[in-house]
């Protein structure tokens, strides 16, 4: 029983936005009668599944000690691709809108690992360019699935649970278990910690932030693809301050900006968060732009309570 | 300079007796359960040097991290010149006259010695901009009266680790002191920084400044002190009159035991060459050094800071490339292009700053000690927790960490601690040479003795291992030959048999 208490004590010090994701399912649902309701939760799942999975794979670049902006740019051109390829098969059009996120990862990692220019510079750079291309290639027009069986994957359900929410959730635990259990997921951390001391140890730095770009970029294109089958369209402008509201949801499951700490699991505590937020609110008829200021506030507010908290059960321990 | 020798602390009859300083019952707590500071009761009296002595782990920082205001303590009061006072910041220590010169560099690279120095209260002229002149022309003479040899307007990027620490040194004689603190001051101090550095000590004790000192070293203590305390795991052992204490009796309060010296169990003959170099060389830092170490043996690279003893080692693990020069790994010639050939060569380097390349300070003892040898524990790319953690509790039960478990963050563990668990990571990679430069910097008798003991053990199962050191008894406590380093030279070969104190300080020194 006490070593289950002890366990419950380090998930919250760890992981300490899951005690906010409860607070909020807990005022929502005395505040409004439609929150409850699983309906609802799995609406927000779907809701997420796009921000979550960027998220994802931005938890191992930041880990990793770089950032990737280029994210909600790659959303724009994979979902693109997929739809407007469609005339190749609606196959071989998603793995090509996949296999350009892979590609944009991959070009962003070698970049940053061979000119040693900073990632947020870089990514900053692709952001920019990437979103370039996509106006180039869709000449600012939006493209529409002819085929209706593509727009309903988007909502389709597999025993019970939406197609994209089960995509996202199995996408979480896969992540999960390659950050905590695999040789990648623990040099990602060591390089984030502490990059001379990695090399000094023998492990290969460059090669694991370009596998961590390539994640990033092939998560960024199936959020994009799981977008557009949404939507049963694209627009040039899709994935707007994507890239934002990812760190966001990074950081409020307690990813360090200077990497070296955090986990799938508080990703995906951010994720829920925002989604719950927004859902929530919506449903109080709380107006769109209030909605933006209180979420600035909560983010600012979640990490300084968590700084809070962190101080006081860590200080220094140097004797 | 100009500061100090305002300070005129007349003695009128009735401050003779108290004491500039005394702490009284001070207990610390650092949650969630540990008990840096037991009651512990320290006074020093004006213009002496008291010497704080004592275990890793034993309190002396924390005691004096209270003192500084960068922790408050939970119980207790601190008497300043026989008044009670409250510290509240280092900021307000500062200004209260108590100055502590920490033991870990708090340097902001790329700014310049002078700004360094004058951090947090850089001289301005009106209305609110820097007075460049009076900065450089004032930080210009407080190096000059440390004699140190690099400008007030270098960068701190470019300088060593040891003219680090007189920066650190001249950042405290900008105030005008009343007790200054020297945490492991001489760590890094190559031996002509140190007399200079116990010069200036000297001055502040003419000038009625009151000095506690922190160190490791017994030579230095016995050298300087007036008195010494010493405090064992978190609580107040006892003063003594430095003149008349000895050695053996301060070591036993320290540790509660007498510590034996180091036993050299010879291995009669070593195995054949494991690692060869010859003409290294590399531009403006080392020339033609060659040398061999052979299975089984020992070899100690004795020098002075800046004689190339870092920089060759850098070089035999691939952090830097030679100009000309083989090196021969068991007879084949191999290039080590990088850490990670090194590595899989059979190369270790337990390096001289262990928290910015040794440990990932967030992470666990554990996951430090197996971060080179990951393949090891896993199975295509699977992590066996099972095999981490027997790896983990082998080379913490021989290197004897001291940690609540392997879980633990190394970032909490003292010094000593984290020394280990560097080692443990190399060793778990089982290194055909091992490197260790500086070894035992920054870490307490106890755990030195360990350590060398280790490396004694390491050579007998046949490891070739190279040991740099700028302490001579250790060098001479446990190679089997000694290579001495003069201006990037080797200048000396001795065996362990011939080796006198005489020539090998004549070796480094001309």
């Amino acid at each position: 029983m006490s070593s289950l208490q002890k366990k419950a004590k380090s998930f919250i010090v760890e992981q300490p936005i899951w005690l906010f994701v409860l607070a909020c399912i807990l005022f929502f649902s005395f505040s409004t009668e439609h929150f409850f309701d699983i309906g609802n939760f799995k609406n927000i799942l779907v809701q997420t599944s796009t921000i979550g999975l960027i998220a994802l794979g931005l938890t191992f670049v930041m880990i990793n000690g770089n950032i990737d902006l280029s994210v909600g740019a790659v959303v724009a051109l994979s979902a693109s691709l997929a739809v407007d390829l469609q005339s190749l098969g609606m196959g071989s059009a998603v793995v090509i809108a996949l296999l350009s996120g892979l590609l944009l990862g991959i070009l962003n990692g070698a970049i940053v690992w061979k000119t040693g220019v900073d990632a947020f510079i870089v990514t900053l750079g692709a952001m920019i360019g990437i979103r370039g291309l996509v106006f180039v290639y869709t000449q600012e027009q939006s493209f529409f699935a002819a085929d209706f069986s593509y727009s309903d994957f988007g909502s389709s359900t597999l025993a019970g649970m939406p197609t994209l929410a089960i995509i996202f959730i199995l996408f979480t635990l896969l992540m999960h278990y390659i950050l905590t259990r695999t040789i990648h997921g623990r040099n990602t951390f060591a390089v984030g910690g502490n990059r001379q001391a990695s090399i000094d140890a023998g492990i290969r730095v460059g090669p694991h932030m370009v596998i961590n770009f390539a994640i990033c970029g092939f998560l960024a294109a199936l959020a994009g693809v799981l977008l557009s089958t949404q939507m049963g369209a694209s627009t040039p402008n899709l994935g707007r301050d994507f890239e934002l509201w990812a760190i966001t949801a990074v950081v409020l499951g307690g990813t360090k900006l200077t990497g070296g700490s955090g986990s799938i699991m508080g990703t995906f505590g951010g994720v829920i968060a925002i989604g719950v937020l927004r859902n929530g609110m919506n449903l109080l008829e709380i107006p769109a732009f209030y909605v933006l200021v209180i979420m600035g506030s909560i983010l600012i507010a979640v990490l300084f309570i968590d700084k809070q908290v962190n101080r006081g059960s860590k200080q220094e321990l140097n004797v | 300079m100009s500061n100090l020798s305002q300070t005129e602390n007349i003695q009128t009859p009735e401050t003779v007796n108290t004491p500039a300083l005394a702490l009284e019952n001070i207990t610390k707590t650092f949650p969630p359960s540990v008990t840096a500071l037991d009651n512990v009761t320290f006074s020093v009296q004006r213009g002496e040097v008291h010497a704080l002595v004592g275990e890793n782990g034993a309190g002396k920082s924390t005691l004096m991290k209270v003192l500084a205001g960068i922790h408050q303590a939970n119980a207790g009061q601190i008497y300043l010149e026989g008044k009670a006072i409250k510290i509240d910041g280092p900021m307000d220590a500062k200004h209260q006259g108590i100055l502590l010169i920490h033991q870990e560099l708090s340097l902001v690279p790329d700014m310049t010695v002078a700004e360094n120095i004058y951090l947090g209260s850089i001289p301005t002229k009106w209305p609110n901009r820097v007075d460049s002149v009076t900065l450089y022309s004032n930080a210009e003479k407080i190096l000059k009266r440390l004699k140190c040899k690099f400008k007030a307007t270098d960068k701190v990027s470019k300088l060593s680790i040891a003219m680090r620490h007189m920066v650190e040194i001249a950042r405290a004689l900008v105030f005008t002191p009343k007790i200054v603190v020297f945490d492991e001051p001489t760590a890094s101090l190559t031996d002509t920084e140190k007399y200079v550095l116990f010069e200036v000590i000297e001055d502040l004790k003419k000038e009625n400044v009151s000095v506690v000192y922190i160190s490791h070293r017994m030579d230095e203590i016995f050298t300087l002190s007036d008195r010494i305390t010493v405090l064992r795991d978190g609580c107040y052992r006892g003063t003594v009159n430095t003149r008349d204490a000895d050695e053996d009796e301060i070591t036993r309060l320290m540790i509660g035991r007498s510590l034996d010296n180091i036993t050299k169990s010879k291995a009669p003959e070593f195995g054949p060459k494991v690692i060869e170099v010859k003409n290294l060389s590399c531009e403006g830092l080392f020339e033609d050094v060659s040398f061999s170490i052979r299975e089984g043996e020992v070899v100690g690279m004795y020098g002075l800071v800046g004689a190339g003893r870092t920089e060759i080692a850098e070089t035999l693990f691939g952090l830097r490339q030679p100009s000309s020069g083989q090196i021969y790994l068991k007879g084949d010639q191999i290039d080590i292009t990088s850490p990670s050939v090194a590595v899989e060569s059979g190369i270790a380097l337990v390096p001289e700053n262990r928290k910015e390349q040794g440990l990932v300070l967030g992470m666990s003892c554990q996951d430090n000690i197996t971060l080179s040898i990951l393949e090891q524990v896993a199975s295509y790319g699977v992590l066996k927790k099972k095999k981490e953690n027997n790896i983990y509790q082998k080379y913490a039960d021989e290197l004897a960490i001291k940690s609540p478990s392997g879980g633990q963050k190394v970032g909490n563990l003292s010094g000593g601690n984290q020394q280990k668990v560097v080692i443990g990571k190399w060793l778990s990679s089982e290194p055909e040479l091992l490197i260790l430069d500086e070894p035992t910097r920054g870490i307490d008798v106890g755990s030195k003795s360990e350590i060398h003991k280790l490396i004694r053990i390491l050579a007998q199962k046949g490891y070739a291992v190279l040991v740099i050191s700028s302490e001579m008894p250790e060098v001479l406590g446990v190679s089997d030959r000694i290579l001495a380093l003069f201006g990037g030279k080797i200048n000396g070969e001795f065996t362990d048999n011939e080796v006198t104190e005489d020539a090998l300080v004549k070796a480094i020194s001309f």
